[in-house]
C-alpha cells in the first residue's frame, strides 16, 4: 500500500536557489556602536557596527615583589584603582631604613589597574581596548536596527548551502573552472587570476588543489567533496566535533555533498556556473548541532527584496520529489520518490523502519529508510 | 497523601529535541507503566514556552490511553477513576542542560573534587581551571568570558588551610565578570564551596560582579570529601536561576509536585535507589548523539560522567579521532577499506540522521559504539576514584606514600550493567547489544545485562525522589529489558587451555560445560528463568572467589541468555589480520549477532 500523501521530510534539504531573501543579523559581540541607519544600502565589506572589547587582563602579585604581607600594600602602592599606567611606570614603591633599602614594582603592561587586593597582594592590569569592526557582509538593506548591538540585513541573493565547511567570512569573485560537475578541482586548474576569487570545482577537490588555491591567494575554494584524509593533513589534525568557522586559515572551505569523491549536484552546479564572475559572499562556518549552521554561498542581485519569502517553504516530501540519497549503498545520488509505504518495512541490517521508493537517474527502483534521504529543496 | 493513596503518577522529561511523558498507574497492588507519548520540545522559537510540548506529550498519552488528564492547560488532581492524576512530576535537560564551570586550586584534588559534585548534580561541566591547569591568568580569564556558563562552582583549600590562593582564583573569575548564558540580565549564579575561612574574602570580592552562595565546603579535609550539600545547591539554583530564565519554566514549576530535576541528576537518583534496595552495585551508560553519560553506584557511592564529545551522530568523528580508525575495525569481521570508512564515519557525521543500510555499515557503527562506551568508561573509572592527595601512614616510621589512584568501580565486583541510547535500546537483534556491552566493559566474574527499553530513567529517578516504590517497581518491571547474565574469569590467558567448568541446573537436566580460554558461549537462558549455576575455575582463573575458588549462585536468563565469555581481560587481539577476521567471526557467530551468521547454521 502506498500513500501519495504529502509528509514532512526527516532531513531537511539544503538550499541552493538562484532567488531568495535572505536576512542576516549582524551582531556584535559586546554592546558598541552601530554606524548605519535603517533603511541604508550597504556593500558587504561595509563597517555596521564597531565597538571595543576589554582589554586582556595581566596580574602580578605586588606583595610578592616588595616581599611584604598582602595586607600591607596600601602603604607601598603609588597607584590606586582605575588610575591608567604606562609600561615600566613604578607602581609600588618601598624604602626601608632611611631610603637605604629601595625596591619598587614596574607597570608589567600599559593600562588601566582593575583591582588592587590586600587578601592577596595580587593586583589586576587591564590592557588597552581591542577595537573590533563588524562588517555587512552581504550587499543589502539595513531592515532592523538592534540598538548598540548591530543590524539585520535584507538581501534578494542567489543562495547555494553546503553542507560541510571551514574558514570564516570570506568575499570575491566566483570563478567555475571545471566543465562538468563530475570534473574534480585539480591544482593544475587553479592560476594567478584565481587571486582574491570564489573558486569552483564540481567533484573532490584535492589537497593540492586546496594549497594551491592558497598559495594564489584564492578567498574561497567550492567544490563537490573531499576525502577524509586531506581535509586532515590540511588542518594538521583530524576534525571532531563539526562546529567549525574560527580556524585560523587563509580561505574558506566549502563542500557541498559530503567526504569521499562525490559529483556536486547538477542543479548546485548550474546555479554556481550561472553566478560565474559575479560577487560572492562565503562563510564556511558549520555547525551540526542545536541551532544548525551550514556553509553558504551567496551572491546578492543588487536589487532590493519586494515581494519574496524571507524563509523558505516548509519542507514536504511527496511522490515525485526529488530527493538526494545520503547514506551508502547509493550514497550521493539523486533519485525520484515514487512510494511512501506507511508501515515500517524490514531492512537489510533487520531493523524495522519507514521507507520510501525512489527511482535513480538510471531507472533502477531503491528501497531506501526516509531518514536516509534528503529533500532537493529550493 | 500517603505513598499508599498515591494510584496514579504522570511524569515528563523535557529533552533537548523531545519531551517525553509516561503515566503509572497502580494495577493489582503493583506500580506498571500504562502509556507513553512525546512531542517536540517547545523551548526555542517560534513557541518559546516549554509547557506547550509538556502538554502536547500529555495530550498524546490521553489519546493512547483513553484517561482524560488535561482540563484546557490545567493537569487535573487528583485521579479519579479515568481522570486526573495524583502526582505530576518533571526533569530537564532542554536547552542544553545545565552547564557549570568549575574553578579549584589543585586540578587532581580540590578542582577534581568540585567536578565530581557537578558532575553528580546533573551538570555539563564546561571546563575546570586550576592553579596547576598549565594556562596564564589572563588565559584564564579569556576562558571564563568565552564560555558563558549557567553558573560557575569555586571550590579550593581545607577549612583552616591557607585561604589566598582560592581568593587569587575568585579575583580573576571577578575580573572575566562572566555574562550568564540565559541573557545578560540577571546576575550570574556563583557557588563557593571552600575553605571556609576564605569566605568574607570571597564574599567581598564577588560582591558586586555576581550573586553569590556559599556552603559547606566540598573538601574539608585531604582525606573527606562532602560533596551533597553542594550538590543540593547546585540544583536549587538550577531551579530557581537557570530556568527561571528558560522559557515557560515560570509556568511548568508550579504545575509539578516536587522540584524539576536536571535529567541527568534524575537518572543518578534512580540508579542509587536500585542499588541500595537490591543491594547491588551498579553501571548504566547512556550513549546519545553527542554525549555519553555513565553513572555508577559502588558500596553506595555514586558517581556521573559525561563525556561530552563522544557520540554516534553529531560526535561520530571525535570517537573516530579519539579511538582511532584501527581500534574501530578490529570489531568488524572482515577486512574493509579504512579510506572509505573513515569517509562514511564523517558523511554521518554531517548527516546525523541516518541510519545503516547495510549490515557491514550496522557492524562499522556498532565497532564505533564500542570505542565511544569504551573510552567513556576509561573517563568514568578514572574519575570515579579514591581521593587524590590523600596521605596515608604506611608503616610506624612514619612514612607516607601517595594513594594509589585505584577506581572505585571494580569490574569483578559488578552486579548489573544497564546499557540505553538507540544503539544498545534499539539494536536489531538483542544479542548485539550484549555484545557491545561486554566488548566495550569487559565485566568480570558474574554481571547481569540489560538494556533500558524506552529510556524512562529520568521519569523514574524524579518519581523516585518522592515514591520510591513505584520508581524501582516500574523500573524493573517495565523500564528494562534483561538481556541475561554475563560469566568471564580473569587470570593469566592461555588460548585453548581449559579455564572453566560450568554446570547449570536447566529444568529438563543439568548442562555441563568445559570452557577454554578464548572461548564465548551461549547457554540459552529465558527472560523469567533463573537457575543455579556452579562454575569452577581452574588453572589460577578467578570468578570473584580467588583464584580456583568455585562460585555457586542463582542466575537470571533474558532475551539473549547466559553468555560464557573467556576470552580474557583485557581481551586479546590476534597480530595478523585473517585471524582477527576469524576470531570476530567465531565471537559473533557464537551469539547469532548477525543475519547469515546464526550458531544454528553451523
Amino acid at each position: 500500500m502506498t500513500s501519495d500523501k504529502a509528509v514532512h521530510a526527516y532531513t531537511p534539504g539544503l538550499r541552493v536557489t538562484d532567488t531568495a531573501v535572505l536576512r542576516k543579523v549582524r551582531r556584535l559581540p559586546l554592546p558598541g556602536q552601530v554606524h548605519v541607519e535603517l533603511g541604508a544600502e550597504v556593500k558587504a565589506a561595509e563597517v555596521v557596527a564597531s565597538t571595543e572589547l576589554p582589554g586582556r587582563v595581566h596580574t602580578l602579585n605586588v606583595a610578592h615583589e616588595l616581599n611584604c604581607q598582602p595586607a600591607e600594600i596600601g602603604n607601598f602602592m603609588v597607584k590606586a584603582e582605575s588610575d591608567t599606567v604606562r609600561r615600566g611606570e613604578i607602581l609600588a614603591e618601598s624604602k626601608a631604613l632611611w631610603g637605604l633599602f629601595y625596591s619598587f614594582v614596574k607597570a608589567p603592561i600599559e593600562g588601566t589597574i582593575e583591582s588592587i587586593s590586600t587578601t592577596t597582594g595580587q593586583v589586576l592590569f587591564r590592557g588597552e581596548p581591542i577595537p573590533v569592526e563588524l562588517d555587512a557582509y552581504v550587499d543589502g538593506t539595513v531592515v532592523e536596527v538592534h540598538a548598540d548591538e548591530g543590524v539585520t540585513i535584507e538581501a534578494q541573493c542567489a543562495l547555494v548551502q553546503g553542507i560541510f565547511g571551514i574558514g570564516g567570512e570570506r568575499y570575491g569573485e566566483l570563478k567555475v573552472l571545471v566543465e562538468s560537475p563530475n570534473q574534480p578541482l585539480t591544482a593544475e586548474l587553479l592560476d594567478e587570476t584565481c587571486k582574491d576569487c570564489v573558486v569552483v570545482g564540481g567533484s573532490l577537490v584535492t589537497l593540492e588543489a586546496v594549497h594551491r588555491a592558497i598559495e594564489l591567494g584564492a578567498s574561497a575554494v567550492v567544490a563537490g567533496s573531499i576525502q577524509s584524509q586531506d581535509l586532515d593533513s590540511f588542518m594538521g589534525e583530524p576534525i571532531g566535533v563539526a562546529i567549525t568557522g574560527q580556524e585560523a586559515i587563509p580561505i574558506a572551505l566549502i563542500v557541498t555533498e559530503g567526504f569521499g569523491e562525490l559529483a556536486m549536484a547538477q542543479r548546485t552546479f548550474s546555479i554556481l556556473q550561472g553566478l560565474s564572475g559575479k560577487r560572492a559572499s562565503v562563510s564556511g562556518a558549520t555547525q551540526i548541532r542545536a541551532g544548525v549552521i551550514r556553509p553558504e554561498i551567496i551572491v546578492a542581485s543588487g536589487r532590493r527584496a519586494e515581494g519574496l519569502l524571507a524563509e523558505p517553504p516548509v519542507s514536504q516530501m511527496s511522490i515525485g520529489s526529488q530527493v538526494r540519497l545520503i547514506r551508502a549503498p547509493h550514497f550521493g545520488q539523486i533519485a525520484e520518490v515514487i512510494a511512501l509505504p506507511p508501515e515500517p518495512a524490514e531492512i537489510e541490517t533487520e531493523a524495522k523502519v519507514r521507507v520510501l521508493q525512489a527511482r535513480l537517474a538510471d531507472g533502477t527502483v531503491v528501497t531506501v529508510p526516509r531518514s536516509n534521504v534528503e529533500l532537493m529543496q529550493e | 497523601m500517603t505513598e499508599r493513596d498515591i494510584t496514579r503518577v504522570l511524569a515528563t522529561d523535557c529533552g533537548s529535541t523531545t519531551t517525553k511523558a509516561i503515566l503509572i498507574e497502580k494495577q493489582e497492588g503493583q506500580y506498571r507503566l500504562v502509556a507513553r507519548g512525546e512531542a517536540p520540545t517547545t523551548v526555542e522559537a517560534p513557541y518559546e514556552d516549554v509547557t506547550r510540548g509538556v502538554l502536547n506529550a500529555v495530550a498524546e498519552v490521553e489519546e493512547l490511553t483513553g484517561r482524560r488528564l488535561l482540563d484546557g492547560e490545567a493537569i487535573i488532581r487528583p485521579a479519579a477513576a479515568d481522570t486526573g492524576t495524583d502526582l505530576y512530576l518533571s526533569t530537564s535537560s532542554a536547552g542544553g542542560g545545565l552547564q557549570i564551570m568549575v574553578v579549584g586550586l589543585v586540578r587532581r584534588m580540590t578542582a577534581e573534587s568540585a567536578e565530581r559534585a557537578a558532575l553528580g548534580a546533573g551538570a555539563i561541566v564546561m571546563d575546570v581551571l586550576a592553579l596547576d591547569d598549565g594556562r596564564l591568568p589572563h588565559e584564564r580569564i579569556e576562558r571564563m568570558r568565552q564560555l558563558r556558563p549557567d553558573m560557575i562552582l569555586i571550590s579550593g583549600g581545607i577549612d583552616g588551610g591557607e585561604e589566598r590562593r582560592v581568593v587569587e582564583m575568585t579575583e580573576l573569575v571577578a575580573a572575566a565578570n562572566p555574562t550568564a548564558r540565559l541573557g545578560a540580565k540577571y546576575r550570574l549564579p556563583i557557588i563557593y564551596a571552600g575553605n571556609v575561612d576564605a569566605r568574607p574574602a570571597i564574599e567581598k570580592t564577588l560582591d558586586e560582579v555576581a550573586d553569590l552562595t556559599v556552603t559547606d565546603n566540598l573538601r574539608p579535609t585531604m582525606e573527606r570529601e562532602h560533596l551533597q550539600p553542594t550538590r543540593l545547591v547546585v540544583q536549587d539554583l538550577f531551579l530557581h536561576h537557570v530556568m527561571a530564565q528558560a522559557p515557560g519554566y515560570s509556568r511548568l514549576v508550579p504545575w509539578t509536585d516536587a522540584d524539576i530535576m536536571p535529567t541527568p541528576a534524575a537518572v543518578g537518583s534512580i540508579m542509587q535507589a536500585i542499588a541500595e534496595d537490591r543491594n547491588i552495585n551498579v553501571v548504566g551508560v547512556d550513549i546519545g548523539g553527542a554525549t555519553t553519560d555513565v553513572f555508577s553506584v559502588f558500596s553506595g557511592q555514586f558517581n556521573r560522567t559525561v563525556s561530552a564529545n563522544l557520540g554516534l551522530s553529531y560526535s561520530i568523528s571525535n570517537v573516530l579521532a579519539e579511538a582511532g580508525i584501527d581500534n574501530i575495525l578490529r570489531w568488524v569481521p572482515e577486512h574493509i577499506d579504512r579510506g572509505w570508512t573513515v569517509n562514511q564515519i564523517r558523511n554521518k557525521m554531517i548527516r546525523p540522521t541516518t541510519i545503516p543500510e547495510q549490515l557491514l555499515d550496522l557492524q562499522v557503527e556498532q565497532g564505533i559504539a564500542r570505542e565511544a562506551l569504551r573510552l567513556a568508561f576509561d573517563q568514568h573509572r578514572s574519575l570515579a576514584a579514591g581521593l587524590k592527595g590523600v596521605q596515608r601512614v604506611r608503616d610506624i616510621a612514619d612514612a607516607f606514600v601517595q594513594a594509589a589512584d585505584e577506581s572505585i568501580v571494580r569490574m569483578m565486583d559488578l552486579d548489573l550493567l544497564v546499557g540505553s541510547g538507540g544503539v544498545l535500546s534499539h539494536a536489531p537483534r538483542r544479542s548485539q547489544a550484549a555484545m557491545m556491552l561486554i566488548d566495550a566493559f569487559q565485566p568480570e566474574g558474574f554481571t547481569q545485562l540489560a538494556v533500558d527499553s524506552i529510556f524512562m530513567m529520568p521519569q523514574l529517578g524524579v518519581l523516585a525522589e518522592v515514591h520510591r516504590q513505584a520508581a524501582t517497581e516500574v523500573f524493573f518491571r517495565d523500564c528494562l529489558i534483561p538481556l541475561g547474565t554475563c560469566l568471564a574469569p580473569t587470570g593469566r590467558f592461555r588460548e585453548g587451555r581449559k579455564c572453566l567448568h560450568v554446570s547449570v541446573q536447566l529444568p529438563d537436566a543439568p548442562h555441563e560445560l568445559d570452557i577454554n580460554w578464548g572461548e564465548l558461549v551461549l547457554v540459552e537462558l529465558g527472560e523469567n528463568q533463573s537457575v543455579a549455576v556452579t562454575a569452577d575455575p581452574l588453572g589460577g582463573a578467578d570468578i570473584g572467589a580467588g583464584r580456583n575458588r568455585a562460585v555457586a549462585t542463582e542466575v537470571t536468563g533474558g532475551q539473549v541468555g547466559l553468555i560464557i565469555d573467556a576470552r580474557g581481560r583485557p581481551l586479546a587481539w590476534p597480530d595478523d589480520e585473517a585471524d582477527r577476521v576469524r576470531k570476530v567471526q567465531q565471537w559473533q557467530t557464537a551469539l547469532s549477532a548477525y543475519p547469515g551468521i546464526d550458531a544454528n547454521d553451523q
